[in-house]
């Protein structure tokens, strides 16, 4: 009390205290080499995926003005050789990365929210019926099949880059949110929650300003790997020809309809699944180092 | 709890699940945005009078609530309705694809979890070896690969390039014996090897992380302690203990047997469920999309139920949670 009086703005604000402990994992973080790799190439893409607009032109895209001869291997004119239609397959790789880049980003971001939702709630209120009922819902996501639910939910909703994205969000939160809800579990349980209850804190404030804030690193890691599983199943649906617009696994089932792996067009069919790879990759490497440094149970080992 | 009521408890668990999903399916045709007669009207270009044709064929001018009761009777008594393509009922329809997608997916479970288990039992138990890290970062580049594309490029090497293998299908037909034994294996060989090295990753990691976890158990230690030989140690006391979530696992994906396949059976031209399922997506065909929904749902609520069950039987501390 004595020292408040003296130095009031002493007092650690909770943000500079979380800045603080971002910082620390910051550094934790840096000397992961997983963790690095995976940024770097992610980097790498998002760069590429920024630029796309500066680097290739929507008529660089179309296949009514493609110039260069159809199935032409690679050469000083197209690095990665062209497509059916004589469109360059870098080019298409380029403006392919934004849109992977996006739809795998804002469908983990709804199943975020989806998930941090139903984790929080069925948490919190845990050994209520509202915990039983969203537990069943969380189980029941949990053990349908993804693939024929978003087969079935594309086809009806119709195949286009909104669709897509809702659909992955719908067939992928439920992890997320049985995650969420074990470690809102524990994290009900310590005595600051009681305080503040004591106190007169309602259930919206403990919520949002203690459950959430100690839940997040979960909800975060968790999220980033999920972008990751998101990319791969964009182009799982492309494949089955339920996606839209010019992405990464669009290229590859227009490369095995039109025929690459037959005809041996190798650099038609190989890029776009590298790049799959690399991204997934990375987005997975981050989100286990995030993992190691976040989740107390993992750093003890 | 007693090991009746676990079993019944489990039972009415995967009963209710079964109730969910066939609501679920129901409402997923007839409530959401999108409208499926509609849809396949304006691709097929029919005529105002054939969509109302088409909605009392299927029962879609019903009210709502009978609608419902005549959808669960029909399921209940295993009618799913009849392809809007070709007429044929869809239980005939997937009755008849079963058999190749049984043999492709069951086969590939088989090879990869047999495969991963040995991967993860090596690797967990040398921890930090040659081979465990090996093992970890191709486990890791095979996960983040989308399986269709890998299927595609084992079809362009060993196909397209070294004319090996055939590009797809199931068999040439009017074959009979050894002959047609050996054209099956000939065509089965590269979905199956897609199959395999898709899977493998998944129980080599789930292997590898319980053999750690068991390895630091102190039943282990005192099986050290009263000296029992290294090698009797890892085969007698971790892996039977390690093994059990693998075990489950296994189960659990001979569950997905059924829509398992859906993306490499494409990519192959296997003409099983999922070469169904993608045709149908192709032509709107609505009924067989719900009905391969609804028994690759049921597949694995099924695989769940035996998992629950046995492992009940194998781990008893479960029961008693």
């Amino acid at each position: 009390m004595v020292q408040a009086q003296v130095a009031p703005t002493r007092r650690v604000s909770p943000w500079s205290r979380r800045m603080a402990t971002l910082a620390a994992h910051w550094s934790t973080f840096r000397s992961s080499r997983r963790g690095m790799t995976g940024l770097a190439i992610l980097t790498f893409f998002v760069a590429i995926a920024i630029a796309s607009s500066w680097l290739v032109s929507p008529d660089d895209l179309d296949p009514a003005l493609a110039t260069l001869p159809p199935h032409m291997p690679p050469s000083t004119q197209a690095w990665l050789g062209t497509d059916n239609f004589g469109r360059s397959v870098l080019d298409l790789l380029i403006a392919g990365a934004r849109v992977s880049l996006v739809v795998g980003i804002v469908a983990a971001l709804g199943a975020m929210v989806i998930g941090a939702v139903v984790g929080i709630s069925a948490g919190y209120f845990a050994g209520t019926k509202i915990d039983t009922l969203l537990n069943a819902f969380t189980n029941w996501f949990l053990v349908i099949p993804w693939l024929a639910l978003a087969i079935a939910l594309a086809t009806i909703l119709g195949a286009n880059l909104r669709n897509v994205i809702i659909v992955i969000a719908i067939t992928s939160w439920a992890s997320t949110a049985r995650l969420v809800r074990a470690q809102a579990l524990s994290v009900r349980e310590r005595s600051y929650i009681e305080r503040s209850r004591a106190l007169g804190g309602t259930n919206w404030h403990t919520v949002t300003h203690h459950i959430l804030p100690n839940v997040f690193p979960v909800i975060f890691a968790n999220t980033i790997l999920t972008v990751g599983l998101a990319i791969l199943a964009e182009t799982t649906l492309a494949i089955l020809g339920l996606s839209a617009g010019i992405s990464w696994g669009r290229i590859i089932e227009d490369a095995f309809t039109g025929g690459a792996s037959t005809a041996g067009w190798w650099w038609w069919l190989i890029p776009p699944g590298i790049c799959i790879v690399l991204v997934t990759l990375a987005f997975t490497m981050i989100g286990f180092a995030l993992d190691e440094i976040l989740s107390p149970r993992l750093r003890q080992r | 709890m007693g090991s009746r009521r676990y079993l019944l408890s489990k039972c009415l668990q995967a009963l209710v699940t079964l109730w969910f999903v066939l609501t679920f399916n129901f409402f997923l045709f007839r409530v959401l945005p999108g409208d499926p007669i509609g849809m396949l009207a304006r691709s097929e270009k029919l005529s105002p009078a054939d969509v109302a044709a088409l909605r009392h064929d299927q029962g879609l001018d019903l009210p709502m609530a009978q609608q419902y009761v005549v959808y669960m009777k029909n399921v209940v008594t295993g009618n799913l309705g009849e392809s809007l393509r070709t007429g044929l009922p869809v239980r005939d329809l997937i009755g008849s694809r079963m058999w190749p997608t049984f043999l492709l997916v069951g086969l590939g479970t088989i090879l990869a979890s047999w495969l991963g288990v040995v991967i993860g039992i090596r690797g967990g138990w040398r921890r930090g070896s040659r081979f465990d890290t090996t093992s970890q970062y191709s486990s890791l580049v095979l996960y983040a690969m989308p399986e269709g594309w890998l299927g595609m490029l084992l079809l362009l090497v060993f196909s397209g390039w070294l004319h090996w293998f055939p590009a797809g299908g199931y068999a040439t037909p009017y074959q009979s014996g050894v002959t047609h034994l050996v054209d099956l294996l000939d065509h089965l060989f590269l979905p199956l090897l897609t199959l395999t090295l898709g899977y493998i990753g998944g129980y080599a990691i789930v292997m590898r992380s319980s053999m750690i976890d068991t390895i630091n158990e102190d039943f282990v230690h005192t099986a050290r302690a009263k000296g029992v030989p290294e090698r009797l140690v890892r085969s007698k006391h971790v892996v039977p203990n390690a093994f059990l979530p693998s075990f489950t696992l296994i189960i659990l994906s001979f569950g997905f047997v059924l829509g398992g396949a859906i993306v490499i059976e494409t990519v192959f031209s296997w003409p099983g469920l999922g070469l169904l399922t993608y045709n149908a997506i192709q032509t709107l065909d609505f009924p067989v999309i719900q009905g391969v929904f609804l028994i690759a749902s049921a597949a694995v609520i099924v695989a769940n139920l035996l998992a629950d069950i046995t492992y009940g039987y194998l781990d008893p501390r479960i029961k008693q949670a």
